[in-house]
């Protein structure tokens, strides 16, 4: 039993069933009215001289080809998505309606201020809305992504150290951070430096503050972490980073467990990304389109990347470029706006009430869940009180069986689900990272638990069926390592 | 709660499975220093009802482009979308979708992005490209880290590269190390770019900024005689007609690809173009989907090449990509099948022809020329227009049409205008009574 239907067996060598395949030599779907403007001649020296092998299909055989690879993917309104750090909760449809308004999505980037007030004063009044959330002064909704945020996030803290004369290059981050946070730091021109996690899971404060010194730019962290866990001395981490002139950065991949119950600004924090996929449930599209809103305190506030929103004396709005200290621009336009005018619907539809019950459900689902699955899946930090997501792992299993977490994973698509984050965070062994999200019902809970109770009972009974697994999906398990050997990467 | 299944009793009994008193008692470990004590400032939550009246009110309030004559480019095009591209795209099973980091489960995103590379592939008559970046100017900051090893580091542009593109490589490049070196292109186009041996990449827009077409592949010889990388900034809709970026000699090409099948809506969601040589598939950056098989033998994709990505390389990767523009490429891809090779060139020919009408009919104006009369153009032109360009785009917006972008860079007096196959030889005769009306 599955969610997404009986498979259909694909046939054929690697990368057979394209569109292209489809392709009759002089069908189209496209119309265009006649052209009615004398032709133009291209300069020969700059005309095409062979047509690209674009496929030529008739509409029907787009639709039929786009819907079949559809059915072919789980998305969200197929069933419960619990990838741990991912917040696959439910895409509200009413973001739809209102990102397709003409007034937002019939908008040129560079057409006037003047013609343009109602997208300005959308994007002013969730930047507005996005300070008091997390506590900062103001923000830039400029990138396009919680990467880019992150990128925007380091530029900015560098530009404040160079300001002050300062070349500080070591920027500290947790070894259970995503692997975005190194590789930005670098990009930034910093060097990434870890710094352990304790046996509670948490960052080790003494750990911590030998590593500090006034080569130190500032520290990433995300709180609750990756692992699912409040960083009980946020306090003390806070005024060792300060203390030595560091900033302190918050990755608000986590940012929906806290909503209305506390604030990075408030925890000590200079610099905050937002994903809005992952907080405001915009949705994900299978790999984007995001957007990495970045707030910051009164200090950093003249180093935002422009333009910016601004509102006039006379109420109206206007894009400004940045000044003089601005780190310039991260994204060609104005960043993912019609991502943002779905990020305000979400906002405002739920209100101060609504985001914090938001996040308190998340919470009791996450624990609910952690508390059904803990028998046959011990949490990785069982004295902890997990929050919006928990850690487990497979070890045991694996090591009574020799089944694996993947394989666990596996069986648990052929069990109806999209199965949990598996092997993130690194610093755990077999680790299954859950976050079922407040969109759930308990009884979902209780049958995805039960998916992995039989999964274990299988481990120990059949071990074959998860090795095996997944066996009623479109393709069964692929070789990744003959697609990296053998690269096939176009028709 | 909106979205929240949960009645009271079931909230009390899961509680009472946890071993919890109330909700707060979730938040214990949150220290006392940092709770937030009251609510949120911000207004309580209202019905599905109200959010749609607010944000119809903001809508209302600006003026888009089914109302306005939309003559507007500098990257950011007008062009038609057919139904058939977000009746597909927008389908919920893509659209709800995570990266598919469980491929048996995925199928329908990864095929897509499959198909989405070998379009790419074929546009640009290049080898390799992945699953998108951000934009066009994000994907230009990716091709230059892309360039700068063996020790080259320096970057030059040419003068006809989009400001836009050139100040974001300039903020990416503070973190990475380098400053783009701005090359002077005379009459509009060319320039003799001082390729040395410590020169990693030479960066042409083609066509440019003012819509010319370049030498591109003179530039791209002195580029790759001097040892850098050839990198084109390409319009993806002029490649039904216009000789591909690999034709050229370009080692990588990136586009802005919101043309593709993508709405404007104020400046993103777009979607970043990229693709390069074979030999350099390593140093590419993001996603990548490859074709293999499953344990029976059937066909199918997974994400390929991770290695090179920050989840496996952390500090080490040359990228921090990790959320793209799927849903942007899967509208592209469906785009790209809808025009076929045949639409690809009727819109290009199109372009082509309505901009050198338009051309021709707003210079008959008197005070109105051509910024680089001898310089041929594809879909855009810039022209100098008597006073302040921007005073003339609110005067025609009066008029009823978004008339161009003010291209303040190359002088107050410069407006630029883009002409697409969405616009009619009424439309761009009525551009020019409004444009003779507002600037005489």
């Amino acid at each position: 039993m599955t969610a997404i239907g009986a498979p259909i067996r694909r046939q054929g060598p690697p990368g057979h069933g394209t569109i292209l395949d489809r392709s009759v030599a002089g069908r189209r779907a496209w119309s265009l009215p006649p052209l009615d403007v004398p032709e133009a001649s291209i300069p020969p020296a700059h005309a095409r001289a062979q047509d690209p092998g674009l496929p030529e299909v008739g509409e029907v055989d787009l639709v039929r080809h786009y819907t079949g690879l559809a059915q072919m993917n789980y998305g969200l309104d197929t069933g419960m998505y619990p990838l741990g750090s991912c917040t696959m909760k439910y895409n509200p449809k009413v973001a739809e309606t209102v990102a397709a308004l003409p007034g937002f999505q019939r908008l040129h980037p560079l057409q006037p201020d003047s013609t343009a007030q109602g997208a300005l004063e959308l994007l002013w009044k969730l930047e507005e809305a996005l300070c008091e959330i997390t506590g900062m002064a103001r923000a830039t909704l400029q990138p396009p992504a919680g990467a880019c945020g992150e990128m925007t996030g380091l530029l900015l803290m560098r530009a404040y150290h160079e300001d002050r004369g300062d070349s500080r290059r070591r920027v500290i981050i947790p070894d259970s951070a995503h692997g975005t946070n190194p590789a930005s730091v670098r990009l930034a021109g910093f060097e990434a430096v870890p710094v352990r996690s304790d046996a509670r899971g948490l960052v080790d404060v003494g750990a911590l503050s030998k590593l500090v010194d006034e080569s130190v730019a500032g520290l990433m962290l995300t709180n609750p972490n990756t692992l699912g866990l409040f960083e009980e001395e946020i306090d003390e981490i806070a005024a060792t980073i300060h203390g030595v002139g560091g900033l302190l950065y918050y990755d608000g991949a986590n940012l929906n467990a806290i909503l209305g119950r506390c604030r990075p600004g408030d925890m000590g924090f200079d610099i905050v990304h937002i994903n809005t996929h992952k907080t405001f449930a915009t949705p994900h599209g299978g790999g984007g389109p995001g957007a990495g809103p970045v707030g910051v305190t009164d200090e950093l506030v003249p180093y935002l990347p422009g333009p910016r929103v601004h509102r006039t004396g006379d109420g109206s709005f206007s894009l400004v470029q940045g000044g003089d200290r601005s780190i310039g621009r991260m994204h060609g336009f104005h960043g993912n706006v019609g991502i943002l005018v779905r990020a305000y619907s979400y906002v405002f539809l739920h209100g101060s009430d609504g985001l914090k019950a938001v996040s308190e459900l998340a919470a009791l689902n996450a624990n609910y869940l952690a508390h059904l699955v803990s028998g046959e899946f011990p949490l990785a930090h069982p004295d902890m009180r997990p929050m919006h997501e928990f850690v487990a792992t497979a070890k045991p299993l694996r090591e009574a069986t020799g089944i694996k977490a993947m394989d666990v994973a596996k069986r648990v698509i052929d069990l109806g689900f999209h199965p949990s984050t598996v092997y993130f965070p690194l610093v755990v062994e077999e680790a299954m990272m859950v976050e079922p999200t407040e969109t759930e019902s308990k009884a979902t809970l209780e049958a995805y638990a039960e998916a992995l109770r039989q999964a274990a009972q299988d481990a120990r009974e059949r071990p074959e069926i998860l090795r095996e697994a997944p066996m009623t999906t479109p393709v069964r398990r692929l070789d990744e390592a003959r697609a990296a050997r053998a690269l096939h990467l176009r028709w | 709660m909106k979205f929240a299944p949960h009645t009271g009793s079931e909230i009390e009994e899961m509680l009472s499975a946890i071993g919890v008193s109330s909700l707060d008692g979730l938040f214990e470990q949150i220290p006392a220093t940092v709770r937030l004590e009251g609510p949120l400032g911000l207004p309580e939550g209202v019905s599905e009802l109200e959010i749609v009246e607010d944000l119809g009110r903001l809508a209302a309030r600006s003026r888009h482009l089914d109302d306005l004559v939309c003559f507007a480019g500098a990257g950011a095009y007008d062009h038609y979308i057919p139904s058939v591209v977000w009746a597909l795209a927008g389908r919920s099973e893509f659209s709800t979708a995570y990266t598919p980091y469980q491929p048996e489960l995925s199928q329908g995103t990864l095929q897509t992005l499959f198909e989405f590379q070998s379009m790419v592939c074929e546009l640009t008559g290049l080898e390799v490209s992945n699953a998108s970046l951000y934009d066009g100017a994000t994907a230009l900051v990716e091709a230059v880290n892309m360039a700068r090893t063996g020790g080259r580091s320096r970057v030059l542009v040419s003068q006809g590269v989009d400001p836009r593109l050139v100040d974001t490589l300039r903020t990416y490049g503070r973190g990475s190390g380098y400053e783009p070196e701005v090359f002077t292109a005379e009459g509009g186009r060319g320039g003799s770019p001082p390729v040395g041996d410590d020169v990693a990449a030479v960066v042409v827009q083609h066509p440019n900024v003012f819509g010319i077409l370049e030498p591109a592949s003179e530039l791209f010889a002195t580029a790759r005689e001097g040892g850098a990388k050839a990198i084109q900034v390409f319009d993806p809709l002029s490649l039904g007609v216009l000789a591909p970026p690999g034709e050229l000699g370009a080692d990588i090409a990136v586009a802005e690809g919101q043309s593709l099948g993508n709405h404007l809506a104020f400046g993103g969601p777009y979607l970043g173009l990229i693709a390069a040589r074979m030999s350099d598939v390593r140093r590419m950056p993001g996603r990548i989907v490859g074709a293999t098989v499953d344990q029976d033998g059937a066909p199918g994709y997974v994400l390929t090449l991770q290695a090179r990505e920050q989840h496996i390389r952390r500090e080490k990767a040359n990228s921090n990509i990790c959320t793209n523009q799927t849903l942007m490429a899967i509208a592209a891809t469906i785009y790209l099948g809808w025009l076929g090779p045949e639409g690809l060139a009727e819109v290009g020919r199109q372009c082509a022809a309505k901009a050198l009408y338009a051309a021709g009919r707003l210079t008959e104006i008197p005070g109105v020329s051509l910024l680089h009369p001898d310089a041929p153009f594809f879909k855009e032109f810039a022209l100098r227009v008597p006073g302040d360009a921007r005073q003339v785009v609110e005067g025609l917006v009066e008029h009823g049409y978004l008339g161009g972008v003010a291209l303040s860079t190359a002088g107050e007096d410069v407006l630029l205008v883009a002409v697409t196959e969405r616009r009619t030889r009424e439309q761009i005769d009525g551009l020019a009574a409004a444009m003779e009306a507002v600037v005489t």
